[in-house]
């Protein structure tokens, strides 16, 4: 009984740490890998990762581009088509994500559009962020005002 | 004295690849504002005033979206320095006075005044405001 006490004992901590998501401390987000994405994407602000956002997000977004957070940010149907079908193919909620921790806490109507506005980043923000730094980020949509791997996928080094 | 072939085919190659060189760092799209500015007159049948593109573009507007209600919103009123876009992304200089590769590319051209003449006039730009805007911006 003490036996199998003490092998619980050592085993149910690493145990519990398979429960708690990714180990942030080398979390990497994957990186945009479509070029077509990344350039059209990234014209005004980090061309964002699609394994932030579920698919029905991105599908959103990407059906009310001429009204995009306030501005026309319209493509031709072909290239507008390519992106979306790169962004669903690789967004938090598909087969084979790893990002699917992000949609803890979304209702599965719920079509959040900002990623700043996604819980776990709320929540991950909180806090943590002075006045002063925000004033400066200016937008919560520039990431790499803090985060300077953030095109790279690295979120830890701020 | 006879040049050996190996150092034949090194001035070849060598002189190839300054050659490749030059033509990427030239950077040659499909046009230039000039020509732009020519194409757009003519569809307007008028001639362009880069005075009536300084208005046009340091203006403010009412009709567009409300956070974008000029084109100096994003560019700012020195369009020899960097404008900033809302999410705080930098936009290399309009002028092509400073930035040279302005208004090489016809699609990227007709891309941005189709986006941002609906987000600053709420409509799309004629082609004389189009050669009003490109002669001004010529100009500085």
């Amino acid at each position: 009984m003490n036996r199998m006490l003490k092998n619980v004992a050592m085993v149910l901590p690493v145990a519990m740490l398979s429960l708690a998501g990714p180990l942030r401390a080398d979390a990497r987000i994957p990186v945009v890998s479509d070029e077509l994405t990344k350039t059209e994407c990234s014209a005004c602000h980090m061309a964002f990762q699609p394994a932030f956002l579920p698919a029905r997000s991105w599908k959103t977004i990407m059906a009310t581009l001429d009204n995009h957070f306030g501005e026309d940010a319209s493509l031709d149907e072909a290239t507008r088509a390519a992106i979306e079908d790169y962004l669903v193919a690789n967004a938090a909620d598909a087969p084979g994500s790893r990002t699917s921790w992000m949609l803890r806490g979304v209702g599965e109507y719920d079509v959040i559009l900002r990623i700043s506005e996604m819980p776990w980043w709320v929540r991950e923000h909180r806090g943590e962020v002075s006045q002063r730094s925000w004033n400066r980020a200016g937008s919560k949509s520039n990431c790499t005002a803090c985060h300077r791997g953030a095109e790279r996928g690295y979120f830890d080094d701020d | 004295m006879k040049t050996s072939r190996t150092i034949r085919q090194g001035l070849i190659a060598g002189a190839l690849l300054v050659a490749g060189s030059l033509a990427v760092w030239a950077a040659p799209g499909d046009t230039n504002a000039r020509q732009l500015i020519a194409q757009f007159s003519a569809q307007a049948g008028s001639t362009a005033s880069a005075a009536r593109g300084k208005a046009l573009f340091t203006g403010r507007h009412t009709g567009g979206k409300p956070d974008t209600p000029s084109c100096t919103t994003c560019h700012t009123a020195n369009l020899k320095g960097p404008g900033k876009t809302r999410a705080g992304k930098v936009i290399e200089p309009m002028a092509p006075s400073v930035n040279p590769n302005r208004f090489t590319d016809s699609a990227k051209v007709a891309k941005w005044f189709r986006r941002n003449c609906n987000s600053v006039l709420g409509r799309e730009c004629t082609a004389g405001e189009k050669a009003d805007i490109l002669a001004w911006l010529s100009s500085i």
